[in-house]
Parts: C-alpha cells; structure tokens; sequence
C-alpha cells in the first residue's frame, strides 16, 4: 500500500522527519517496506511571469516572449499560441534537462536569443497536453522551483499491511494510526454537497436479492458531467500512490478508494436497461465480458451487478465493458457498497482476478462509510467534471450491522503483557484509535469499536491495540519461572547426532535433498517390483513433474547429487541423508513417514596425497562405515548377510543389515545398469538404513567392565579354505565351542595366490585367550587352542598353514 | 677435519730417559711439560672416540709415554723425585680429565649428526583424515535446538504431510481466511497438504499433553514457490510455552535470550507489532542488520532490520481447539526460518544453493 505524506497531510500533523515517521509506523505495525522520493527532476525548472509578448521578426510562427522570475528577466522564442500576458508558466532555464531528457541550452533562433524555453504538460512529463504551454495556477510564487510549486516534491512510503488490518488500505486508515500513535485528533475531509433537481428514488431504484452477499448498497447519482482529463492535482496524487489516470470521473472513484478504502464503480447511468440497479446471483456459466474485455464464465456463487435485464459489473471485483464511462457519458451512478468478504475472495480467486477493489472487499471495508464514501466522490465529481448532483441517497441496508461491544478487563492487560498499564492510559489508548470506551464497574471496560475496526471482536484483539500504542518497547523482558520440561530428551534426536558424527568422521558430507521427486526416478532405480516403494503419495499441483510425488526411497536423491556433483568434477564423493521418506497406508489419510539414513560413496578413498597410495572406494570402506555406525548405536548383534536380490544393487556385492530377525538395511554396490541410467561412470557403494527400526534396536547406556588384572596369551591360526567360504563362519564356529577364554578372534589376514592353492584363499586369525583370575599356563592355553584347530579341521576339512 | 692416524710422538721424548740425570730436575720439568703440551695438542685434533682412547693408551696407558716416565723417576734424588711427581701427577689427572671431556664432547656432537641425518621436510603437507561435514542447514538447527535445550525446550518432531486441520483449521486459519493464500500451498488431497509450517505442532502437542508445555519443534516446510530467495522446501524450528501466567515480558525476554546467543550478546533487536492468525498480540523480531550495522544496505533493503522470527501469546481460540482454559494459562508461540538465518549469518544469497548439495559448497561449511 503506497501513502504519499503530502496526502497524509491533509488529515494529520506531521512534524517529524521521514525516518521517524517510518519508525513510528513500523513499530506501530505498519511495516514501512520502502520510502521513495517523488517529484525529484525539476532542477533549473521554475515558475515565471509573462511580461510581453511580441512577434518575432523573422519568422511568422514565432514570439519573442519576455518572461520574470522575480529580479530576473529572460528572453524566450516560443512558438505556442495559448499565451497571453500576465500568465504563469513553467521556464525551463539554461543548463535544465526535461523529463524527455532534452538539454537546454542558451540558443539564436533566426536571428533572436532564446535564453531559456517555456514547457507544455508533456516536455515535463505531467501530462499528455503537448498543444500548447501549461498554463499554472496565477498563485503560485515566481522563481520557485517548479516541483516544489506544484507539490510534487513528496515521499512515498510502501506499507506492508497485515490481512487483519483492511482499515488501513487507505490514506485516511494509515493518518489514523499515525493520529493515534501521536495522540492526535484527525481532520477528515470536509463534505460539502450541493444537492439540485429530483430526487434519487425518483430516478433509479436498487434492488439487493442476496443480502448475504451484499448486506449494504448505496448509490448517488450526478448528472451533467463532462468526462475529460483529471486536473493535475488528482493525476499527481493517484499516480504518486501507484494508480494511472483515466479521465476525471473514474479517477475520482479511484481517489476516494485510496482516500476512504471505499472501492467505487461509476456507471454510465443512460446504458442501464430500466435505470434501475439489481444485486443477484449469477447463473451458472452465464458469460459476461468484463472491462479489460475479457470473457467470464460465472457460477451461481458470484454476485453480480445487474441493470433490469443484464449483468453490468461482477460485484466488487471488476466493471463490465457494457456500461463503462466513456467521453460521451452525461449521467454517473455511482456505487459504494459493502460486499461479504468470504463471497467476494472467492470470486476473485475463482476468476483469478486480483483488482484493488477485489482486494479491499475481500479483506472487509468500512461498512458503516459508504455513504461518506459515496458523497465525497459525488462532490469531488461536481469539483472535477462539472455536473449537478442529484439530491438524496439511495441506501439498500436491509439489516444494518452494528458493532458489537466487547468487555475489557483491565487486569487483564496487565496479565498478558507482563506489564503494568493503567485503566486511564488504556482508555485513551483506545480512544486515540476511535474506539467507544465505557467504564463498567471496577476493572471492567465496555469498549465499541468503531465499523472500520472489523478484526476487533474480542478482549486480546483490544489489549493487542492496547499492547500497539502503548509501544512494544516498553514491555520489559522477563524469564518464565516454570520448570524445564520434564520430558526425557528426545531420544531419537540424540541418536540422530551421534549417527552422523560417525559419519562425519568416515568422511561424509550431509546433503538435503527435496521430498518430492519424480516417479520415474522409482524405474531408475529398478524399483519395479518393490511393492510398497512403487505406491507414493501425490500432489495434486506440483511445481513440476520431477518434483510431483513423495519420495518412498532417498536413493534416488543421492544418485542425483551424485550425478550433479560429477558433472561439476567433484569427483571423489562421500555423501549421505538422514530424512523422512513417506508410504501411503491404506484407509489413512496420512501417509507412514519414516526417518531413513544413506549413504553414497564412489571415486578414490582420498584426495590424491604424497604420503598414500591412491585407492577406490569399496565394499568394505562403506561397511566398514556402516559397522561404526553400530556399534556407536550400541546394536550387539548387527549381522552382515549376502543379499542377491536387491534391484538396485549389484548381485555379488550386495548385503543385507541384520539386526536379529530383523531387516535395518541394506549395503552394496549400486547397480550398473542404475548407474547408467544415471549417466555415472564407475563404481558406487551404498548403504540404505531404516533408521527408526535402528535406533529401536540400540543399546543402553555404556557400562564400565572391570580392567583384566592377568595378562592375555595370544595364539595365531592360519588356514586354507575354499575360496566361496563366507568367513564369518570360521569366527562362528570358533565361538560356537563356548570355550572360556576365549576373549578375542581377530581376522587378520585374508590372502590368495601362491603358495595356496587355486580355488583356495588362506586367512590368519588371532585369538586372545584371558581368565579373569589368573595368568592362563602355556598348557591350558595350548589346550584350547587345539580344541579349536580340531574342530575348524572337522568342519571345514581345512588345512593348517604354518 | 684431517688428522693422523696416530699421533706424532715428541723424538725428545723417547730420547730424555737417557741423559736426564745429565741435565737435572729443571730440564725434567721442562720435559714433563712438553710432554703434556704436546699430548693435549694431539688430543684437541682428535675427532673419534677411538682416536682419544689411542690417546689415552698411548700417554697413560701401562706402556704410554707418561706411565714409562713416572716409572722412571726412582733415578731422581728423594727431593727431586718429590717434587717431579706431584707435578707429574698434576698432569696426569689433568689429562685424565681432558680426556673424559674430549669423550663427552664427541659423545654430543655424534648425537646432533645422527639427529641431524635424520632431518626431514616439515613443509609437506600431513596425513589429514578426510573428515566430512553437516549440512549448514543442520549446523544452523543444531545450534538453535541448542539454545532453546537450555532454556528447557524439549525437542520433538511432527508429520510433514499434514491434516488441513492441523495446518490451517485449528490454528484459527478457517477456509477462505486470506492468511491461505500467503502460503502457497501444496495439496496431496482436499484434507491433507504437505504443511506450510512447523505451527501444526503447536496444536499436535497442546492436544497430547496438559499445560505446561516447553517445546521446540524443527523440521522441513514446504511452499509451491521457486526463486532466488523461496524454495519449495526449507526448514523451520516452532517453539511453545504454555503454562499459567505466562506473559509477553516473558515472550520479549526468552527470544531476546535466544537473540543474543545465537548472534551475539552485543545484537540489538526489536519487537514489533504484527499479524498472525495463531496469535495475539503478535510480534515479529528484528535484529539490526550486521552487514551495515544499521545504517541501510541491500541485505536489509535499507531498513537497516532482519526479519528474523515471528512470534506471538498464544490466541485463545487456538486454545478452543486442544481445551485448554485461556483464563487458567497463557502462553508464547515463535517460529522461525533455518534457511534465512543460514543465508544471512554466511552470506549467501540464493536459497537453492542449499539443496543443490555441490560438494564445494558444503565442504565450506
């Protein structure tokens, strides 16, 4: 909303500079977005006097006008014939530059000196008159910069207005809060009328069929008029707050808009069928061609403004091409009405026409101003295009609204602010913002807010008014003195932490992608048969196809990134998610969500570095990841097993998270074939985490074990087994003996090649052996172990290697 | 250095046992102290270990030239011979000791060459652990989570598809309601949107839980806008407190407390009168822009204010939804955006940057 301070001037003192102003607004809840100047570009433009005029004596279309500035004197050549002595007209003086970006210069036109040029509305850009020269007012004063002359010269502050606050969508709305702020009495306009002929109800008749739409219809009539350019005074201040002009009497229906918040249409009278004014429903799909000569399709819940027979206007939102005012327009309806706020949004958005009109109906506007509104555009309309006006007003109010008064409590106030504000301060408060305010009884106020003040309807809308003027800044600051929750911390959250500092120190980047993807990311994945990962939720108005549907997996999110980041030459990548993704359930509304976490990683395992020797990414560096995040968790028994069935995974290097019987996830390198639907070059390793169900499984708090107090005896074992033998089943077995010293089994070593044998592959372990009370004997130690070697031998028919 | 293999023996020396008794003690003397010249000499342009145990063999040993001479002295007169052994003696045990230094000398020197051969170039660069890090958006939330666990806050996390109810409805946001229109929103069904804002917890956690309530809630929020500086999902944090008596000045001083930590004691901030359905009186917080300190800039669209939460008392008729008794309690409500505040605290300025996930841009972080 865009306010000019001049026109703020003609309702309320203003007597601080313009950055106070706007910190007075803003802290009153008027968020001033910008201030910009206006009127700037008049410099070496002034007011002068037409001394003579006289013929140029070499050329006939030519004058030699003498002009004053006050002291000054100027010879100008002017080719205008609308002249006369004794004028006032705008000089531009050497070195001036127009709008138009034209320089003036010092200059010899046949013969004669021109020290200067007399302007037309256009060359100022003030108008489109460029016929002849713009005549001035005769009071303004000579010398003075035309700008200044004129009341150009003026700021122009942009306000954010608030949906609660449509009383402020005016001039008069925001004077009033600046009259408020400032303890102020505000100066409204002057109506003064001028009432001839016949009356009103002798001429036309408005006819509401659906109040519920349109509780209040006023119309004025003025006959007469002569449609022409606005004066210069009403161009500038509609223009300085954002709105073209028209000709006179629209843009007097678009001043009191801005002026009252009023919305007002202006009806050629004559191209009314029946002269009379019906307020109905459409019928659904009737067509109506609205001023900007578009088509519309209505509906049975859009409220129309019709003549006897035909539609004129859609009701608040926009006029109708069929009795707009035109030049030859005589006779003026004029509407100012109060439309349901609900019906007419509605209308607006359905048709997706955002008007100013639409905008402030929509919002609510003063019902109790329409008549004001009405009679100030019919006097500004007289001032402007001539006219009479016809006597008396046409009201159709067939249920008048009545503020309600709402009781106060002035302890209250008190209670929520946190602060201490007295019952005398609140009064005025609230009777600096027009609001009716009886005392009731000790502590109780009755308070009526006046009709413009629709969102005020209950107690904590006034003490919010109270809170306003009484200045948020005096509010001290205080702490709450209630306990600290008492909920235990969030245990998830905690874990989430921990889960990505292990991730963070294998190398990790965290990514954010969107939760919306597109379906065939699914098929890119090679999620054709996965059924509860294939049923995804829609939205119904995505932004795009690729972002149309809730992701059910954050693979594709990674393999994205992934190809993103490739494309960029970052190629050595280790990034992982950990966010919901989302299963639509049957018979619920809302879908399953479910926090999952996974990873990526591909290229070398480290920047290429003098002191390492570069190696890729693999297997085991994800799972070597993956076994971290376990044990961080506390999750004893994680189990590692090979899984050939995952879509997106490559058969052999594919591996199932087990925990218990329990699926968490899954771990392996991604598909080829996915990798080349993805345009990925290489290798990539995943891993892909139910984290809820992980974070279900994971261990209590840490418990201190006792150091042992005898030394450990080591024992190596070296063996040759079947290449295809998965090991986790040696360190199985070893265990499965339940032998009691046994405290460690480390694979330390896994080899292929000479001296073993082809289709062979030799692994070492150690095994720690500890007793809690004593230092173990070479005996008992040797016993165990070949307890151990016998029973490796009898399953896996292995061959020792010393 | 260059030296002998062995060191050079005075002929004078080895001729004096001879004539001795010729010559007298003065000429003795003179010989025992030429003598010991001419060893220290020989000892100082020694460089090895084994080269000053030669040395001393040579000189003291049991057939060095001092040990032969010592023997020597019963031919001397009683006096003489007195007195020529003390000062023999004196030059024995001040070579002794020269010795043993010259020894600990090379000892030292040797240890400085051998950790001198062992020099290396300390201007490689060092075996760092290529560590990752967290999403700025994570870093930001953390830090917030943080602040407000310290207040008290407990944490807790809701559906990001959302009932309308949730969303719109029970925060006193009825259809049709103008505030719907400034969330673009985004609709799986007529009931259920992907929700606007985290605020649907307000709601979720007053109907689960009897007043008082202190909870923060962060979390994803999505919006069908997509420019420079709106992104169709960002991320927001959601507080409430509701207990009896609960006021304002409280409102005013537990976001002034999380202003100040998160910024920096020094930041000033304002409270300023605003609108949310939710909430009322409602108040939007500004801190002073630290790009220009105040004074106006393009960040601050030369207001010289971030925006940087929205905050409001609880409104009653949101209390209508979950049965709460407005006259029994009071309480505040905030929320804010984790990507704003990550724009501004780094400067960056397009929001896309960070769901992009260009690994130069968060290895920045």
């Amino acid at each position: 909303m865009k306010v000019s301070l001049s026109w703020l001037r003609d309702y309320v003192d203003i007597q601080m500079g313009v950055k106070e102003l706007i910190e007075l607004l803003t802290m009153g809840g008027l968020e001033v977005e910008q201030a910009v100047s206006a009127g700037e570009g008049f410099e070496k433009i002034v007011v002068a006097e037409i001394d003579s005029i006289r013929a140029h004596p070499n050329a006939d279309r030519l004058s030699l006008v003498q002009v004053r500035t006050g002291r000054e004197r100027f010879s100008i050549v002017c080719g205008a014939t609308n002249i006369s002595e004794g004028q006032k007209v705008p000089l531009a003086l050497v070195g001036a530059r127009l709008p138009n970006g034209l320089e003036i210069k010092r200059s010899r036109i046949r013969g004669e000196t021109s020290e200067g040029m007399l302007c037309s509305e256009a060359e100022l850009g003030l108008g489109s008159d460029a016929t002849g020269i713009m005549i001035l007012p005769s009071d303004l004063p000579l010398g003075a910069d035309l700008g200044e002359a004129l009341g150009l010269k003026d700021t122009v502050l942009d306000i954010s207005v608030t949906p609660n606050r449509p009383d402020c969508l005016c001039i008069i709305g925001v004077a009033r809060e600046i009259a408020a702020l400032t303890h102020q009495r505000m100066r409204y306009p002057h109506l003064r009328l001028t009432e001839e002929g016949q009356e009103i109800h002798q001429k036309t008749s408005v006819t509401i069929l659906d109040p519920d739409l349109c509780p209040r219809y006023v119309a004025r009539m003025v006959e007469g008029v002569k449609i022409g350019p606005s004066p210069l005074w009403m161009k500038n201040r509609l223009e300085k707050v954002g709105i073209r002009s028209i000709n006179n009497v629209v843009d007097v229906t678009n001043f009191v808009m801005m002026e009252y918040g009023q919305p007002l249409h202006a009806f050629d009278f004559n191209l009314l069928e029946e002269g009379r004014i019906v307020v109905r429903r459409a019928q659904k799909g009737e067509v109506f061609v609205t001023l900007d000569g578009v088509k519309r399709i209505l509906d049975e819940e859009m409220l129309m403004i019709c003549d006897g027979v035909k539609p004129v206007a859609i009701a608040g939102v926009m006029g109708g091409l069929n009795s707009e005012i035109k030049e030859e327009t005589q006779t003026v309806l004029l509407e100012s009405a109060y439309f349901n706020p609900i019906g007419n949004r509605r209308t607006s958005k359905r048709l997706g026409l955002e008007t100013e009109a639409a905008y402030r109906f929509g919002r609510g506007v003063d019902y109790g101003g329409c008549v004001s509104a009405a009679n100030r555009a019919a006097q500004l309309i007289q001032e402007v295009a001539g006219g009479r006006v016809v006597e008396g007003v046409i009201d159709a109010y067939p249920s008048p609204l009545q503020p309600i008064p709402i009781r106060l409590s002035v302890r209250k106030v008190s209670q929520i602010l946190g602060t201490e504000i007295s019952g005398e301060e609140i009064k005025t408060y609230l009777r600096d913002l027009e609001l009716n305010v009886r005392d009731e009884g000790e502590d109780i106020l009755s308070v009526t807010p006046p009709s413009f003040r629709g969102d005020l309807e209950r107690e904590i809308d006034l003490i919010e008014e109270v809170a306003r003027i009484h200045g948020y800044e005096k509010v001290p600051l205080t702490l709450p003195k209630g306990p600290p929750s008492s909920e235990e911390r969030n245990r998830v959250f905690l874990l989430e932490r921990k889960a990505m500092e292990v991730l963070v120190h294998h190398g990790y980047h965290e990514v954010i992608t969107y939760s919306f993807t597109s379906p065939a990311c699914l098929d890119s994945v090679g999620l054709n048969s996965d059924g509860e990962r294939r049923r995804h939720l829609r939205i119904l108005n995505p932004l795009t196809e690729e972002m149309s549907v809730m992701r059910t997996s954050l693979i594709p999110g990674l393999l994205e990134t992934a190809r993103y980041n490739l494309s960029r030459k970052n190629q050595n990548l280790r990034i992982f998610e950990l966010k919901k993704v989302f299963f639509p359930v049957e018979g619920e509304r809302l879908p399953r969500e479910v926090k999952y976490l996974a990873g990526l990683g591909m290229g070398l395992s480290r920047d290429p570095h003098w002191a390492f020797s570069q190696r890729a990414i693999d297997f085991y560096d994800v799972k070597g990841c993956v076994e971290d995040l376990l044990e961080a968790l506390r999750i004893k028994d994680g189990r590692f097993e090979r899984a050939e069935d995952v879509p997106y995974l490559h058969p052999g290097k594919a591996s199932r998270i087990r925990c218990g019987k329990e699926v968490l996830g899954v771990l392996g390198e991604v598909h080829p074939q996915v990798l080349g639907r993805y345009e990925i070059h290489g290798k990539a390793y995943l891993f892909e985490i139910d984290f809820e169900r992980m974070v279900k499984r994971a261990g209590e708090e840490k418990r201190f074990r006792p150091l042992p107090r005898f030394p450990a005896v080591y024992r190596d074992l070296s063996l040759v087994v079947d290449e295809s033998l998965e090991v986790e089943k040696v360190a199985e077995a070893i265990w499965s003996l339940h032998l009691p010293f046994i405290d460690e089994v480390n694979l330390f070593d896994v080899y292929q090649g000479t001296p073993i044998p082809e289709g062979k592959k030799g692994v070492s372990y150690r095994i720690r052996y500890q007793a809690n009370d004593r230092t173990l004997t070479d005996e008992e130690v040797n016993r165990d172990h070949e307890k151990v070697i016998s029973r490796l031998r009898e399953i896996f028919q292995v061959e020792l290697r010393q | 250095m260059p030296f002998p293999r062995s060191p050079r023996w005075p002929k004078s020396v080895v001729g004096w046992a001879v004539d001795s008794r010729q010559k007298g003690v003065p000429f003795v003397r003179e010989e025992l102290r030429r003598l010991h010249k001419e060893i220290l000499a020989t000892l100082s342009q020694v460089s090895t270990e084994k080269e000053v145990s030669e040395v001393r063999v040579k000189s003291l040993g049991r057939k060095g030239t001092l040990t032969q001479l010592l023997k020597r002295l019963g031919s001397l007169p009683e006096a003489d011979r007195r007195e020529i052994g003390r000062l023999a003696n004196e030059i024995k045990e001040d070579l002794e000791r020269r010795i043993e230094e010259a020894i600990s000398h090379i000892r030292e020197r040797e240890r400085k060459e051998a950790l001198e051969r062992e020099r290396i170039d300390v201007t490689l660069p060092g075996r760092r652990i290529p560590v990752g890090t967290k999403h700025p958006i994570t870093q930001i939330l953390d830090e917030v989570i943080d602040i407000f666990s310290r207040l008290g806050f407990e944490v807790v996390e809701g559906p990001e598809v959302e009932l309308d109810y949730y969303n719109f409805e029970a925060l006193n946001i009825p259809k049709g309601h103008p505030a719907r229109e400034m969330q673009a929103t985004f609709f799986i069904s007529d009931e259920v949107v992907l929700r606007t804002h985290t605020s649907p917890m307000q709601v979720r956690t007053m109907e689960k839980k009897r007043p008082p309530v202190r909870m923060i809630c962060p979390g994803a929020v999505y919006r069908c806008d997509s420019d420079p500086t709106h992104s169709p999902m960002f991320h927001q944090v959601e507080g409430l407190l509701v207990d009896r008596g609960i006021t304002f000045a409280d409102l005013k001083g537990v976001l002034t407390v999380f202003v100040h930590q998160m910024f920096g004691e020094k930041t000033k901030l304002r409270f300023r009168p605003s609108f949310f359905p939710f909430t009322e009186p409602s108040a939007e917080v500004d801190i002073e822009c630290f790009i220009c300190g105040g004074i106006g800039c393009g960040v601050c669209s030369n207001t010289g204010w971030l925006e940087i939460l929205g905050s409001g008392m609880v409104d009653p008729a949101v209390y209508e939804f979950v049965n709460y008794d407005p006259e029994e309690v009071t309480g505040f409500a905030f929320g804010l955006g984790i990507e704003r505040i990550a724009m501004l605290k780094y400067g960056i300025h397009d929001i896309r940057l960070f769901f992009m996930n260009d690994l130069r841009f968060l290895k920045q972080f």
